[in-house]
């Protein structure tokens, strides 16, 4: 497979790499950026463990050719921190939201465009929103309250 | 495997062959690239046609590259949106286009079903007039070479309460579908003229239940009527037998959701 030249922006930074055609995105970031924050669950479009945010979507990475991010602004968990922990993570931690934590960053993804369109999302917009991400350990309930307290808090401060 | 890109549609649709696949979202041929089992070639296009949304006369012609969230996003549009919310997640309603919908085997290709209801036809690139999607349906995976759809045309519906979609699924929100049923039962001084129903999941592609069509031709909505079409909804079918369901229990439960369907119109 012949490799192409990848230039994009991750996080913020320009980043450029050489994909083989047909990769596809999570396997580029986590093997060819070194990224490892989006996680292979499925390889199928069916767990969401994988999303990132793609220009302000969230966008299943492993059902995304690597050459076609060419020029685009991609979002990833591992650039939610900034210094410190972000609200969202901070509140999955409050609120027991992680077990295993293999969701969580594609959960993490979800909830930030809800949030970032939706300042005051109600318990039904949240379910949707994470719809796509499936969990295998919390029965999403704290991961709902995660949300909908981040949500609260921002309204707060 | 080699990604070939083309600027326009109809150099693209000039180097399909057997050996090759049109790629738009990537929810269905990506799973394939993944799995190593795609063909040898894909074929990719950016060509701005994809993705424009045009309101004609009495309907609209829906780019084929148009997304499930830019269908939702479109007022145009209104008229399909419970059957674009009906599809996947947020993250493959970001992906997962209209055109690709068509080529989409159960348990996926619910739009499809709406479309072939309300009588859609297709526009293939490099050819001319459009055609029935029945006809693209019946023709999926029997030619070598698969066409690209430019654009999907779909008539209006002139009464909205005469559209109804109901996708039947065992989890929620979000769950692949048992089956799923679109009716569209225009009327005319209160007799159903012109009706169509289209299955999802009863067959190798959504098929239209032309016994029940035939039931309700002329007709009132009344539960009479419903009750016969409810009855006549599996005639002509030959559901699959799969990991959501078996053919029993499909051909038990069709006419029961199609009743529900009908009687949900009924009341308006």
């Amino acid at each position: 497979m012949a490799k192409k030249p990848v230039t994009f922006i991750l996080n913020g930074s320009e980043r450029a790499a050489f994909a083989e055609e047909g990769l596809n995105l999570l396997e580029f970031l986590r093997r060819g950026i070194g990224d490892l924050s989006p996680k292979y669950g499925c390889g199928q479009g069916t767990c969401g463990a994988c999303t990132v945010i793609i220009d302000g979507e969230t966008h299943l990475s492993c059902l995304t050719m690597a050459v076609a991010i060419e020029g685009r602004k991609v979002e990833t968990a591992s650039g939610l921190a900034n210094g410190k922990v972000h609200p969202l993570q901070e509140a999955f931690m409050e609120h027991f939201a992680a077990q295993c934590g293999y969701c969580t960053p594609g959960m993490l993804m979800s909830a930030k465009v809800l949030l970032d369109r939706n300042p005051a999302p109600t318990r039904a917009d949240v379910i949707e929103a994470i719809s796509g991400n499936l969990c295998r350990c919390t029965g999403y309930e704290p991961i709902i309250d995660a949300i909908l307290a981040t949500a609260n808090m921002r309204r707060l401060a | 495997m080699r990604v070939e890109s083309y600027a326009t549609l109809a150099e693209a649709a000039r180097a399909m062959g057997p050996d090759a696949v049109f790629m738009a979202g990537g929810t269905l041929v990506m799973r394939d690239v993944n799995a190593g089992t795609s063909a040898s070639r894909i074929v990719r296009s950016a060509d701005p046609v994809l993705t424009e949304i045009r309101s004609t006369g009495d309907g609209v012609s829906i780019g084929a590259g148009v997304t499930m969230a830019q269908a939702l996003a479109n007022r145009d549009l209104a008229f399909l949106s419970s059957v674009a919310r009906s599809v996947g997640g947020p993250q493959v309603r970001n992906m997962a286009t209209i055109g690709g919908n068509i080529f989409a085997h159960h348990p996926y290709g619910d739009f499809a079903v709406a479309l072939l209801a309300l009588g859609a036809r297709v526009v293939l690139a490099g050819q001319g007039a459009a055609k029935p999607l029945e006809d693209v349906l019946r023709e999926r995976g029997r030619s070598s070479t698969s066409p690209i759809i430019a654009a999907i045309e779909v008539p209006r519906p002139r009464d909205p309460r005469a559209f109804a979609f109901a996708k039947i699924s065992r989890i929620k929100p979000k769950g692949v579908s048992v089956m799923s049923i679109a009716a569209h039962l225009p009327r005319e001084g209160g007799r159903i003229r012109g009706a169509r129903i289209a299955f999802g999941a009863m067959g190798p592609t959504p098929l239209r239940a032309t016994a029940a069509e035939r039931v309700l031709e002329g007709q009132s909505l009344d539960a009479a009527t419903i009750a016969r079409a409810a009855q006549l909804a599996c005639d002509g079918l030959d559901p699959p037998t799969d990991a959501l369901a078996s053919a029993w229990y499909r051909r038990e439960v069709a006419g029961t959701h199609l009743k529900r369907l009908l009687e949900k119109m009924e009341r308006g």
